[in-house]
Protein backbone atom coordinates (compact mmCIF):
# COMPACT_ATOMS: atom_id res chain seq x y z
CA UNK A 1 0.00 0.00 0.00
CA UNK A 2 1.41 3.37 -0.92
CA UNK A 3 1.89 5.96 1.79
CA UNK A 4 -0.65 8.24 0.11
CA UNK A 5 -3.38 5.60 0.31
CA UNK A 6 -2.40 4.88 3.87
CA UNK A 7 -2.58 8.56 4.73
CA UNK A 8 -6.04 8.85 3.21
CA UNK A 9 -7.11 5.75 5.09
CA UNK A 10 -6.00 7.28 8.39
CA UNK A 11 -7.98 10.45 7.69
CA UNK A 12 -11.10 8.47 6.77
CA UNK A 13 -10.73 6.32 9.90
CA UNK A 14 -10.48 9.41 12.09
CA UNK A 15 -13.59 10.89 10.48
CA UNK A 16 -15.52 7.66 10.97
CA UNK A 17 -14.37 7.43 14.60
CA UNK A 18 -15.44 11.03 15.11
CA UNK A 19 -18.93 10.07 14.01
CA UNK A 20 -19.18 6.65 15.65
CA UNK A 21 -17.58 7.09 19.06
CA UNK A 22 -19.93 9.88 20.29
CA UNK A 23 -22.95 8.15 18.78
CA UNK A 24 -22.26 4.92 20.64
CA UNK A 25 -21.87 6.95 23.81
CA UNK A 26 -18.23 5.91 24.25
CA UNK A 27 -17.36 9.61 24.37
CA UNK A 28 -19.98 11.99 25.82
CA UNK A 29 -21.44 14.39 23.24
CA UNK A 30 -20.47 17.29 25.50
CA UNK A 31 -16.76 16.45 25.09
CA UNK A 32 -16.91 15.46 21.44
CA UNK A 33 -20.12 16.02 19.51
CA UNK A 34 -20.41 13.72 16.50
CA UNK A 35 -19.33 15.01 13.12
CA UNK A 36 -22.92 15.06 11.84
CA UNK A 37 -24.21 17.13 14.76
CA UNK A 38 -21.22 19.50 14.33
CA UNK A 39 -22.06 19.98 10.67
CA UNK A 40 -25.73 20.36 11.55
CA UNK A 41 -24.87 23.09 14.05
CA UNK A 42 -22.78 24.78 11.42
CA UNK A 43 -25.57 24.55 8.87
CA UNK A 44 -28.18 25.77 11.33
CA UNK A 45 -26.24 28.94 12.11
CA UNK A 46 -24.47 29.31 8.79
CA UNK A 47 -25.01 33.10 8.46
CA UNK A 48 -23.44 33.65 11.85
CA UNK A 49 -20.42 31.58 10.93
CA UNK A 50 -20.16 33.31 7.57
CA UNK A 51 -20.10 36.74 9.20
CA UNK A 52 -17.52 35.58 11.72
CA UNK A 53 -15.42 34.05 8.97
CA UNK A 54 -15.48 37.30 7.00
CA UNK A 55 -14.27 39.26 10.03
CA UNK A 56 -11.50 36.75 10.68
CA UNK A 57 -10.51 36.59 7.02
CA UNK A 58 -10.29 40.35 6.86
CA UNK A 59 -8.10 40.48 9.95
CA UNK A 60 -5.91 37.66 8.68
CA UNK A 61 -5.52 39.27 5.26
CA UNK A 62 -4.50 42.68 6.60
CA UNK A 63 -2.21 41.18 9.22
CA UNK A 64 -0.67 38.94 6.55
CA UNK A 65 0.21 41.98 4.46
CA UNK A 66 1.84 43.71 7.41
CA UNK A 67 3.60 40.61 8.70
CA UNK A 68 4.87 39.30 5.38
CA UNK A 69 5.47 42.62 3.66
CA UNK A 70 7.11 44.14 6.71
CA UNK A 71 8.98 40.95 7.54
CA UNK A 72 10.43 40.59 4.05
CA UNK A 73 11.39 44.26 3.88
CA UNK A 74 12.99 44.32 7.32
CA UNK A 75 14.63 40.96 6.73
CA UNK A 76 16.09 42.16 3.45
CA UNK A 77 17.60 45.23 5.11
CA UNK A 78 18.90 43.35 8.11
CA UNK A 79 20.18 40.51 5.95
CA UNK A 80 22.11 42.64 3.49
CA UNK A 81 23.59 45.32 5.76
CA UNK A 82 26.02 44.13 8.44
CA UNK A 83 25.55 47.10 10.78
CA UNK A 84 21.78 46.75 11.46
CA UNK A 85 22.31 43.01 11.62
CA UNK A 86 24.75 43.29 14.51
CA UNK A 87 22.49 45.78 16.30
CA UNK A 88 19.10 44.18 15.77
CA UNK A 89 19.43 40.45 15.23
CA UNK A 90 20.25 39.42 18.83
CA UNK A 91 17.27 41.46 20.06
CA UNK A 92 14.91 39.97 17.49
CA UNK A 93 16.08 36.46 18.18
CA UNK A 94 15.46 36.74 21.90
CA UNK A 95 12.14 38.49 21.29
CA UNK A 96 11.14 35.48 19.24
CA UNK A 97 11.42 33.27 22.31
CA UNK A 98 8.95 35.37 24.35
CA UNK A 99 5.31 34.24 24.30
CA UNK A 100 4.03 37.43 22.69
CA UNK A 101 0.46 36.65 23.66
CA UNK A 102 1.15 38.18 27.09
CA UNK A 103 1.31 41.53 25.29
CA UNK A 104 -2.15 41.18 23.79
CA UNK A 105 -4.04 42.85 26.67
CA UNK A 106 -1.77 45.87 26.16
CA UNK A 107 -2.80 45.98 22.49
CA UNK A 108 -6.45 46.10 23.44
CA UNK A 109 -5.74 49.00 25.76
CA UNK A 110 -4.06 50.88 22.93
CA UNK A 111 -6.30 49.90 20.03
CA UNK A 112 -9.61 48.78 21.52
CA UNK A 113 -11.25 45.37 21.24
CA UNK A 114 -12.11 45.68 17.52
CA UNK A 115 -10.20 44.33 14.56
CA UNK A 116 -7.29 46.77 14.95
CA UNK A 117 -5.86 45.12 18.04
CA UNK A 118 -6.10 41.67 16.42
CA UNK A 119 -4.42 42.89 13.27
CA UNK A 120 -1.65 44.57 15.22
CA UNK A 121 -1.06 41.56 17.42
CA UNK A 122 -1.15 39.00 14.61
CA UNK A 123 1.08 41.19 12.43
CA UNK A 124 3.81 41.27 15.04
CA UNK A 125 3.31 37.60 15.78
CA UNK A 126 3.85 36.64 12.13
CA UNK A 127 6.43 39.32 11.41
CA UNK A 128 9.28 37.80 13.39
CA UNK A 129 9.69 34.42 11.65
CA UNK A 130 9.23 36.03 8.23
CA UNK A 131 11.90 38.58 8.98
CA UNK A 132 14.32 36.05 10.47
CA UNK A 133 13.89 33.70 7.50
CA UNK A 134 14.35 36.49 4.96
CA UNK A 135 17.47 37.76 6.70
CA UNK A 136 18.88 34.23 6.82
CA UNK A 137 17.96 33.66 3.18
CA UNK A 138 19.86 36.71 2.06
CA UNK A 139 22.84 36.15 4.33
CA UNK A 140 23.33 32.61 3.13
CA UNK A 141 23.46 33.43 -0.59
CA UNK A 142 26.61 31.92 -2.10
CA UNK A 143 28.98 34.88 -2.64
CA UNK A 144 30.45 32.93 -5.54
CA UNK A 145 27.16 33.40 -7.43
CA UNK A 146 27.39 37.15 -6.97
CA UNK A 147 31.01 37.14 -8.13
CA UNK A 148 30.05 35.11 -11.21
CA UNK A 149 27.23 37.55 -11.99
CA UNK A 150 29.67 40.43 -11.64
CA UNK A 151 32.13 38.74 -14.01
CA UNK A 152 29.31 38.60 -16.56
CA UNK A 153 28.81 42.34 -16.28
CA UNK A 154 25.78 42.44 -13.93
CA UNK A 155 25.06 45.88 -12.49
CA UNK A 156 24.34 46.15 -8.74
CA UNK A 157 20.58 46.31 -9.46
CA UNK A 158 20.76 43.28 -11.75
CA UNK A 159 22.63 41.42 -9.04
CA UNK A 160 19.72 42.05 -6.68
CA UNK A 161 16.88 41.29 -9.08
CA UNK A 162 18.50 38.37 -10.87
CA UNK A 163 20.59 36.75 -8.16
CA UNK A 164 19.72 37.84 -4.62
CA UNK A 165 15.93 37.68 -4.95
CA UNK A 166 15.62 34.32 -6.74
CA UNK A 167 18.27 32.81 -4.48
CA UNK A 168 16.44 33.94 -1.34
CA UNK A 169 12.96 32.83 -2.42
CA UNK A 170 12.97 29.29 -0.96
CA UNK A 171 14.10 30.46 2.49
CA UNK A 172 11.68 33.38 2.41
CA UNK A 173 8.83 31.03 1.50
CA UNK A 174 9.62 28.74 4.40
CA UNK A 175 9.51 31.84 6.61
CA UNK A 176 6.18 32.85 5.09
CA UNK A 177 4.80 29.41 5.83
CA UNK A 178 5.56 29.79 9.53
CA UNK A 179 4.78 33.50 9.62
CA UNK A 180 1.44 33.07 7.86
CA UNK A 181 0.42 30.20 10.14
CA UNK A 182 1.29 32.37 13.14
CA UNK A 183 -0.83 35.20 11.74
CA UNK A 184 -3.82 32.85 11.69
CA UNK A 185 -3.02 31.66 15.21
CA UNK A 186 -2.58 35.26 16.35
CA UNK A 187 -5.91 36.40 14.96
CA UNK A 188 -7.90 33.47 16.30
CA UNK A 189 -6.25 33.47 19.73
CA UNK A 190 -6.74 37.19 20.19
CA UNK A 191 -10.37 36.85 19.11
CA UNK A 192 -10.80 34.16 21.74
CA UNK A 193 -9.28 36.32 24.45
CA UNK A 194 -10.95 39.70 24.15
CA UNK A 195 -13.29 40.57 21.29
CA UNK A 196 -16.82 40.84 19.94
CA UNK A 197 -16.55 39.21 16.51
CA UNK A 198 -14.72 36.58 14.48
CA UNK A 199 -14.44 32.81 14.58
CA UNK A 200 -12.31 32.85 17.71
CA UNK A 201 -15.00 34.89 19.43
CA UNK A 202 -17.70 32.40 18.35
CA UNK A 203 -15.70 29.45 19.61
CA UNK A 204 -15.10 31.16 22.91
CA UNK A 205 -18.73 32.24 23.33
CA UNK A 206 -20.24 28.84 22.50
CA UNK A 207 -17.80 27.24 24.88
CA UNK A 208 -19.08 29.33 27.79
CA UNK A 209 -22.63 28.16 27.09
CA UNK A 210 -21.53 24.55 26.62
CA UNK A 211 -22.70 24.33 22.99
CA UNK A 212 -20.04 21.78 22.02
CA UNK A 213 -21.31 21.20 18.48
CA UNK A 214 -21.04 24.91 17.73
CA UNK A 215 -17.57 25.07 19.27
CA UNK A 216 -16.38 22.25 17.04
CA UNK A 217 -17.98 23.86 14.00
CA UNK A 218 -15.80 26.90 14.67
CA UNK A 219 -12.74 24.70 15.17
CA UNK A 220 -13.41 23.02 11.82
CA UNK A 221 -13.58 26.40 10.15
CA UNK A 222 -10.19 27.46 11.57
CA UNK A 223 -8.78 24.12 10.50
CA UNK A 224 -10.04 24.70 6.97
CA UNK A 225 -8.49 28.17 6.96
CA UNK A 226 -5.09 26.82 8.00
CA UNK A 227 -5.20 23.99 5.49
CA UNK A 228 -6.17 26.40 2.70
CA UNK A 229 -3.26 28.67 3.56
CA UNK A 230 -0.85 25.77 3.60
CA UNK A 231 -2.05 24.60 0.18
CA UNK A 232 -1.58 28.10 -1.19
CA UNK A 233 2.02 28.25 0.03
CA UNK A 234 2.70 24.77 -1.33
CA UNK A 235 1.41 25.88 -4.70
CA UNK A 236 3.72 28.90 -4.73
CA UNK A 237 6.64 26.76 -3.60
CA UNK A 238 6.02 24.28 -6.37
CA UNK A 239 5.98 27.01 -8.95
CA UNK A 240 9.10 28.80 -7.77
CA UNK A 241 11.37 26.20 -6.25
CA UNK A 242 11.54 23.45 -8.85
CA UNK A 243 15.28 23.70 -8.64
CA UNK A 244 15.70 22.82 -5.00
CA UNK A 245 17.55 19.54 -5.04
CA UNK A 246 15.68 16.72 -3.40
CA UNK A 247 12.36 18.54 -3.50
CA UNK A 248 9.43 16.60 -4.88
CA UNK A 249 9.05 19.09 -7.70
CA UNK A 250 12.69 18.59 -8.57
CA UNK A 251 12.25 14.84 -8.69
CA UNK A 252 9.32 15.23 -11.07
CA UNK A 253 11.43 17.41 -13.31
CA UNK A 254 14.11 14.74 -13.50
CA UNK A 255 11.82 11.93 -14.55
CA UNK A 256 10.10 14.21 -17.02
CA UNK A 257 13.17 15.68 -18.66
CA UNK A 258 15.80 12.97 -18.71
CA UNK A 259 16.87 12.38 -22.31
CA UNK A 260 17.20 8.77 -23.30
CA UNK A 261 20.90 8.87 -24.15
CA UNK A 262 24.07 10.65 -23.20
CA UNK A 263 25.98 11.34 -20.02
CA UNK A 264 24.62 10.18 -16.72
CA UNK A 265 23.34 12.84 -14.34
CA UNK A 266 24.57 12.96 -10.78
CA UNK A 267 22.18 11.84 -8.09
CA UNK A 268 20.20 14.92 -7.15
CA UNK B 1 44.05 19.26 -35.59
CA UNK B 2 46.46 22.11 -36.27
CA UNK B 3 48.89 23.36 -33.64
CA UNK B 4 47.24 26.57 -32.52
CA UNK B 5 50.51 28.49 -32.30
CA UNK B 6 50.44 28.59 -36.10
CA UNK B 7 47.02 30.14 -36.33
CA UNK B 8 47.14 33.75 -37.45
CA UNK B 9 45.74 35.96 -34.72
CA UNK B 10 42.66 38.06 -35.48
CA UNK B 11 43.51 41.43 -36.93
CA UNK B 12 40.78 43.44 -35.16
CA UNK B 13 42.64 45.22 -32.38
CA UNK B 14 39.93 45.42 -29.67
CA UNK B 15 39.23 41.71 -30.06
CA UNK B 16 42.76 40.47 -30.52
CA UNK B 17 42.88 38.45 -27.30
CA UNK B 18 46.38 39.61 -26.45
CA UNK B 19 47.12 40.26 -22.79
CA UNK B 20 49.74 42.62 -21.43
CA UNK B 21 50.46 42.64 -17.73
CA UNK B 22 52.77 45.52 -16.89
CA UNK B 23 54.34 46.11 -13.49
CA UNK B 24 51.36 44.82 -11.55
CA UNK B 25 51.63 44.89 -7.76
CA UNK B 26 49.04 44.16 -5.14
CA UNK B 27 49.28 45.16 -1.51
CA UNK B 28 46.70 44.67 1.19
CA UNK B 29 46.59 45.41 4.90
CA UNK B 30 46.23 42.49 7.24
CA UNK B 31 46.49 42.74 11.04
CA UNK B 32 47.94 46.24 10.74
CA UNK B 33 50.68 45.19 8.35
CA UNK B 34 51.13 45.73 4.63
CA UNK B 35 51.26 42.40 2.86
CA UNK B 36 52.66 42.33 -0.66
CA UNK B 37 50.62 39.74 -2.55
CA UNK B 38 52.04 40.49 -5.98
CA UNK B 39 55.25 42.30 -6.69
CA UNK B 40 55.97 43.90 -10.04
CA UNK B 41 54.57 41.17 -12.27
CA UNK B 42 55.00 41.73 -15.99
CA UNK B 43 54.40 39.44 -18.92
CA UNK B 44 52.74 39.30 -22.29
CA UNK B 45 50.52 36.68 -23.79
CA UNK B 46 50.06 36.39 -27.50
CA UNK B 47 46.58 35.83 -28.90
CA UNK B 48 45.36 32.25 -29.08
CA UNK B 49 47.88 30.87 -26.62
CA UNK B 50 47.08 28.43 -23.85
CA UNK B 51 48.95 29.69 -20.80
CA UNK B 52 48.87 27.99 -17.41
CA UNK B 53 49.70 29.78 -14.17
CA UNK B 54 51.12 27.54 -11.43
CA UNK B 55 52.60 28.22 -8.04
CA UNK B 56 52.16 27.30 -4.40
CA UNK B 57 49.12 28.49 -2.46
CA UNK B 58 49.27 32.19 -1.71
CA UNK B 59 51.40 33.13 -4.72
CA UNK B 60 48.65 35.41 -5.96
CA UNK B 61 47.90 33.53 -9.17
CA UNK B 62 44.17 33.64 -8.57
CA UNK B 63 44.41 37.32 -7.64
CA UNK B 64 46.18 37.98 -10.89
CA UNK B 65 43.46 36.15 -12.77
CA UNK B 66 40.74 38.17 -11.00
CA UNK B 67 42.54 41.34 -12.09
CA UNK B 68 42.63 40.18 -15.71
CA UNK B 69 38.88 39.60 -15.37
CA UNK B 70 38.39 43.16 -14.15
CA UNK B 71 36.98 41.82 -10.87
CA UNK B 72 39.80 43.30 -8.81
CA UNK B 73 42.14 46.22 -9.37
CA UNK B 74 45.89 46.10 -8.90
CA UNK B 75 47.44 48.50 -6.37
CA UNK B 76 49.76 49.62 -9.14
CA UNK B 77 50.55 48.67 -12.72
CA UNK B 78 48.29 48.10 -15.70
CA UNK B 79 46.63 45.17 -17.41
CA UNK B 80 45.66 45.45 -21.07
CA UNK B 81 43.30 42.95 -22.64
CA UNK B 82 43.03 43.17 -26.42
CA UNK B 83 44.97 46.41 -26.20
CA UNK B 84 42.68 48.26 -23.78
CA UNK B 85 42.84 48.54 -19.98
CA UNK B 86 40.44 46.33 -18.09
CA UNK B 87 39.01 48.11 -15.04
CA UNK B 88 35.64 46.41 -14.85
CA UNK B 89 34.32 43.03 -15.93
CA UNK B 90 33.73 43.05 -19.67
CA UNK B 91 32.19 39.78 -20.88
CA UNK B 92 32.71 40.87 -24.48
CA UNK B 93 36.44 40.71 -23.97
CA UNK B 94 36.89 38.19 -21.17
CA UNK B 95 34.94 35.10 -20.13
CA UNK B 96 35.57 33.69 -16.65
CA UNK B 97 35.21 30.13 -15.37
CA UNK B 98 35.56 29.61 -11.62
CA UNK B 99 36.54 26.59 -9.55
CA UNK B 100 32.93 26.22 -8.46
CA UNK B 101 30.67 25.98 -11.50
CA UNK B 102 28.71 28.90 -9.95
CA UNK B 103 25.57 28.07 -11.88
CA UNK B 104 22.30 29.64 -10.77
CA UNK B 105 20.36 26.66 -9.39
CA UNK B 106 16.94 28.15 -10.24
CA UNK B 107 17.78 28.40 -13.95
CA UNK B 108 18.09 25.56 -16.45
CA UNK B 109 21.47 24.88 -18.07
CA UNK B 110 20.32 26.78 -21.12
CA UNK B 111 19.10 29.78 -19.11
CA UNK B 112 22.39 29.79 -17.22
CA UNK B 113 24.30 30.05 -20.48
CA UNK B 114 21.94 32.79 -21.64
CA UNK B 115 22.40 34.75 -18.42
CA UNK B 116 25.16 37.13 -19.58
CA UNK B 117 23.16 37.84 -22.75
CA UNK B 118 19.98 38.44 -20.75
CA UNK B 119 21.86 41.00 -18.66
CA UNK B 120 22.39 43.02 -21.81
CA UNK B 121 18.84 42.69 -23.03
CA UNK B 122 19.59 40.43 -26.00
CA UNK B 123 16.23 39.24 -27.43
CA UNK B 124 15.12 35.81 -26.27
CA UNK B 125 15.38 34.15 -29.68
CA UNK B 126 18.97 35.26 -30.31
CA UNK B 127 19.84 34.31 -26.77
CA UNK B 128 18.47 30.83 -27.15
CA UNK B 129 20.28 30.28 -30.45
CA UNK B 130 23.62 31.38 -29.03
CA UNK B 131 23.15 29.29 -25.89
CA UNK B 132 22.37 26.25 -28.03
CA UNK B 133 25.56 26.78 -30.01
CA UNK B 134 27.63 27.16 -26.85
CA UNK B 135 26.12 24.04 -25.27
CA UNK B 136 26.78 22.11 -28.45
CA UNK B 137 30.38 23.29 -28.40
CA UNK B 138 30.92 21.88 -24.91
CA UNK B 139 29.19 18.60 -25.80
CA UNK B 140 25.95 19.17 -23.92
CA UNK B 141 23.50 19.30 -26.77
CA UNK B 142 20.08 18.25 -25.50
CA UNK B 143 20.89 18.92 -21.85
CA UNK B 144 19.78 22.54 -21.90
CA UNK B 145 16.46 21.89 -20.18
CA UNK B 146 18.04 20.36 -17.09
CA UNK B 147 18.61 22.21 -13.87
CA UNK B 148 22.12 22.20 -12.38
CA UNK B 149 21.21 19.71 -9.64
CA UNK B 150 20.34 17.21 -12.35
CA UNK B 151 23.86 17.42 -13.83
CA UNK B 152 27.11 15.76 -12.74
CA UNK B 153 30.10 17.81 -11.60
CA UNK B 154 31.80 17.60 -14.98
CA UNK B 155 28.63 18.55 -16.82
CA UNK B 156 28.10 21.56 -14.57
CA UNK B 157 31.60 22.77 -15.33
CA UNK B 158 30.90 22.32 -19.05
CA UNK B 159 27.82 24.53 -18.68
CA UNK B 160 30.00 27.07 -16.90
CA UNK B 161 32.49 27.00 -19.79
CA UNK B 162 29.63 27.42 -22.26
CA UNK B 163 28.48 30.43 -20.28
CA UNK B 164 31.98 31.90 -20.39
CA UNK B 165 32.10 31.44 -24.16
CA UNK B 166 28.56 32.49 -25.08
CA UNK B 167 29.48 36.09 -25.89
CA UNK B 168 32.44 34.84 -27.90
CA UNK B 169 35.12 36.74 -25.95
CA UNK B 170 38.65 36.32 -27.32
CA UNK B 171 39.97 35.52 -23.83
CA UNK B 172 38.87 32.76 -21.44
CA UNK B 173 40.13 32.91 -17.86
CA UNK B 174 39.88 29.74 -15.81
CA UNK B 175 40.51 29.63 -12.08
CA UNK B 176 41.24 26.00 -11.13
CA UNK B 177 38.14 24.91 -13.06
CA UNK B 178 38.69 21.17 -12.63
CA UNK B 179 40.03 21.16 -9.07
CA UNK B 180 36.76 19.93 -7.58
CA UNK B 181 36.38 17.06 -10.05
CA UNK B 182 37.54 13.49 -9.62
CA UNK B 183 40.70 12.35 -11.42
CA UNK B 184 38.99 10.60 -14.33
CA UNK B 185 36.52 13.39 -15.02
CA UNK B 186 39.41 15.79 -14.76
CA UNK B 187 41.38 14.03 -17.49
CA UNK B 188 38.34 13.95 -19.76
CA UNK B 189 37.61 17.60 -19.13
CA UNK B 190 41.21 18.50 -19.96
CA UNK B 191 40.89 16.86 -23.38
CA UNK B 192 37.50 18.49 -23.85
CA UNK B 193 38.93 21.89 -23.04
CA UNK B 194 41.77 21.40 -25.54
CA UNK B 195 39.22 20.42 -28.16
CA UNK B 196 37.11 23.53 -27.45
CA UNK B 197 40.20 25.70 -27.44
CA UNK B 198 41.36 24.28 -30.78
CA UNK B 199 37.89 24.84 -32.22
CA UNK B 200 37.59 28.45 -31.05
CA UNK B 201 41.15 29.79 -31.01
CA UNK B 202 40.67 31.63 -27.71
CA UNK B 203 43.46 32.88 -25.54
CA UNK B 204 43.19 30.74 -22.40
CA UNK B 205 44.73 31.59 -19.04
CA UNK B 206 44.37 28.61 -16.75
CA UNK B 207 45.25 28.50 -13.06
CA UNK B 208 45.94 25.11 -11.48
CA UNK B 209 47.73 23.33 -8.65
CA UNK B 210 48.30 20.23 -10.73
CA UNK B 211 51.68 20.10 -12.47
CA UNK B 212 50.56 17.28 -14.74
CA UNK B 213 47.52 19.23 -15.81
CA UNK B 214 49.69 22.31 -16.37
CA UNK B 215 52.15 20.61 -18.70
CA UNK B 216 49.50 18.55 -20.45
CA UNK B 217 47.36 21.55 -21.37
CA UNK B 218 49.76 24.44 -21.84
CA UNK B 219 51.67 26.08 -24.64
CA UNK B 220 53.47 27.88 -21.88
CA UNK B 221 53.63 27.47 -18.11
CA UNK B 222 54.21 30.52 -15.93
CA UNK B 223 55.59 29.59 -12.50
CA UNK B 224 55.04 31.97 -9.61
CA UNK B 225 56.55 32.25 -6.13
CA UNK B 226 54.63 33.11 -2.96
CA UNK B 227 54.65 36.32 -0.86
CA UNK B 228 55.50 38.45 -2.62
CA UNK B 229 54.09 36.77 -5.71
CA UNK B 230 56.37 37.13 -8.68
CA UNK B 231 57.22 35.19 -11.80
CA UNK B 232 60.14 32.81 -11.28
CA UNK B 233 60.09 30.90 -14.57
CA UNK B 234 58.34 30.64 -17.91
CA UNK B 235 58.48 27.32 -19.75
CA UNK B 236 57.58 26.59 -23.34
CA UNK B 237 55.91 23.22 -23.62
CA UNK B 238 57.30 21.93 -26.90
CA UNK B 239 55.05 18.88 -27.07
CA UNK B 240 53.08 18.51 -30.29
CA UNK B 241 49.31 18.90 -30.47
CA UNK B 242 47.01 17.17 -30.07
CA UNK B 243 48.29 16.08 -26.71
CA UNK B 244 47.89 12.42 -25.92
CA UNK B 245 47.84 10.33 -22.79
CA UNK B 246 51.08 8.58 -23.85
CA UNK B 247 52.99 11.86 -23.63
CA UNK B 248 52.47 11.87 -19.87
CA UNK B 249 55.09 9.15 -19.50
CA UNK B 250 57.55 10.70 -21.97
CA UNK B 251 60.91 12.33 -21.14
CA UNK B 252 59.95 15.83 -22.29
CA UNK B 253 56.90 15.74 -20.07
CA UNK B 254 58.83 14.45 -17.08
CA UNK B 255 61.61 16.98 -17.32
CA UNK B 256 59.22 19.90 -17.66
CA UNK B 257 57.24 18.74 -14.65
CA UNK B 258 60.43 18.26 -12.62
CA UNK B 259 61.58 21.75 -13.48
CA UNK B 260 58.31 23.25 -12.25
CA UNK B 261 58.37 21.12 -9.13
CA UNK B 262 61.90 22.27 -8.22
CA UNK B 263 60.75 25.90 -8.33
CA UNK B 264 57.74 25.18 -6.18
CA UNK B 265 59.59 23.05 -3.65
CA UNK B 266 62.20 25.77 -3.26
CA UNK B 267 59.61 28.40 -2.45
CA UNK B 268 57.28 26.30 -0.33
Amino acid sequence: MSSTTLRRLIVVTLIVLWEVLPRLGIIPQLFLPSLSSTLAAFWHDAPEYRDALLVTLYEVAVAMVFACGGGILAGAIVGSLPRPRVLIMPMISSLYAIPLVILYPVFTVWLGIGSESKIAFASIYGFLPTMLATAAGIQTIDPQLLLAARSMGATPIQRITRVVIPAAIPTVLSGLRIGGALVIVGVVVSEMLISSAGIGYLISRYRTILESAHVFAGVLLVLALAVAFNLLIRLVERRTAVWQAGSRAGQDAITRETPATGLQPANP
Amino acid sequence: MQPLANVTPLKLVPRSGAIQVDGVSQTYRSAGQDVVALSDVSFEIKPGRFVVLVGPSGCGKSSLLMMMAGLRRPTSGTILVSGAPIDNPDPDRVGVVFQEPSLFPWLTAEENVEFPLALRGVPRKDRRAKAQDALKLVGLEGFGIRHPHELSGGMKQRVSIARGLVQDPPVLLMDEPFAALDEQTRMTMGDELLRIWAATGKTVIFVTHSLTEAVYLADEVVVMSPRPGRIVDRLEVALPRPRTFEMLSGDTFGSLRDRIWRHIRKSA
